[in-house]
C-alpha cells in the first residue's frame, strides 16, 4: 500500500447523478498521485459496477450502438482498477445486503462483498474519508 | 390530442453518464410519439439553453466519454421538433443569464406566467 489512502462512500445509483462521475475523479486523481483508494458502495451505488450494463443507441438521434459509445459506470469503474499498479491500489467494496435486496450479485471483476464495518475499519485505516450521500 | 408541458428543474443528474438530459431525452420521444409537447427550464436547468456547453474530455484511466452530453443542442433540436422550451427569466437572472445567451428559440418566460402555462396544458409533468 502507498502511505497515503482515502476512503469514499457513495451512494447514488449510475446515471442519476453526477456526484458519483466527480466521485470517480477524485479517486482517479488520488491514484495519479501515488494515493491508495477504497471506495464503499452503500445502497444504489451497488449497481455502479453491475457487468450486465449495455451501451444503447439513441433513438432521439438516431444514432447507432457503434455511433454513440455510451459509457457505463461498470466501465469506468473497471478502468480505475486497471489503472491501480503496484503499492497503490484500488479497492471498492458493494454493501452486502443493499446487494441482496437489489439482486445485484454480478458484478465486473475486483469489487468483493462486505458491509458497513468494512467502511469503518477503512475509515480508521485512512489518511482521509469523504462521505457523498445521496441529496 | 392533450397538450402536455414537462417542467425540468432538477439539472446535470446524470448527464454525462446518459449523454443527455433524461427528462429532454423523454420530452422528445413522447414528442416523436404524437404528444404536444412543451417544456419549461427552471431552477438550475435554466443553464441547458445556454449556448456553447462544452461537456467533452471526462476519462477514467483507459475508458473515455467519447460522446458526451450536448444539451445546448439538445434544446435546439427539441425547438426544431415543434417543441416551446420557456425559461424562467427569474432563475435566468439569479444566475447571470441573459435572454442573448440562450439557443435560437427558447422563450423566456417570467414566473407569474407558470400559472398560465400550467392553465394552457392538459397535463403537467413535474419530473
Amino acid at each position: 500500500m502507498s502511505d497515503k489512502t482515502i476512503t469514499l462512500s457513495l451512494m447514488d445509483p449510475p446515471y442519476d447523478s453526477e456526484t458519483t462521475t466527480t466521485a470517480l475523479r477524485i479517486a482517479e486523481a488520488a491514484l495519479d498521485k501515488g494515493i491508495s483508494v477504497n471506495v464503499f458502495a452503500y445502497e444504489g451505488a451497488v449497481m455502479l459496477t453491475m457487468k450486465a450494463q449495455q451501451a444503447h443507441p439513441n433513438p432521439v438521434k438516431g444514432t447507432t450502438v457503434e455511433d454513440q459509445q455510451h459509457p457505463t459506470t461498470s466501465g469506468f469503474v473497471g478502468a480505475l482498477f486497471e489503472k491501480a499498479a503496484g503499492d497503490v491500489q484500488f479497492q471498492w467494496i458493494n454493501c452486502g445486503l443493499c446487494v441482496d435486496e437489489r439482486g445485484a450479485a454480478d458484478w465486473i471483476d475486483g469489487p468483493k462483498r462486505g458491509g458497513p464495518g468494512d467502511f469503518y475499519k477503512w475509515t480508521q485505516e485512512s489518511t482521509n474519508t469523504l462521505v457523498i450521500g445521496t441529496r | 390530442m392533450p397538450k402536455i408541458l414537462s417542467v425540468v428543474e432538477h439539472a446535470y443528474a446524470g448527464t454525462l453518464e446518459e449523454q443527455d438530459d433524461t427528462v429532454l431525452w423523454i420530452t422528445h420521444m413522447i414528442k416523436n410519439a404524437g404528444a404536444e409537447m412543451s417544456a419549461l427550464l427552471r431552477g438550475n436547468a435554466t443553464n441547458y439553453a445556454v449556448r456553447g456547453q462544452d461537456a467533452s474530455g471526462l476519462r477514467f484511466g483507459a475508458a473515455g466519454l467519447a460522446v458526451p452530453p450536448t444539451i445546448d443542442k439538445d434544446i435546439e433540436a427539441l425547438v426544431g421538433k415543434g417543441v416551446t422550451v420557456y425559461a424562467v427569466r427569474e432563475d435566468m437572472e439569479q444566475r447571470g443569464i441573459k435572454p442573448g445567451d440562450l439557443v435560437a428559440g427558447v422563450t423566456p418566460v417570467g414566473k407569474t406566467d407558470i400559472a398560465r402555462l400550467f392553465d394552457e396544458s392538459d397535463m403537467v409533468w413535474h419530473w
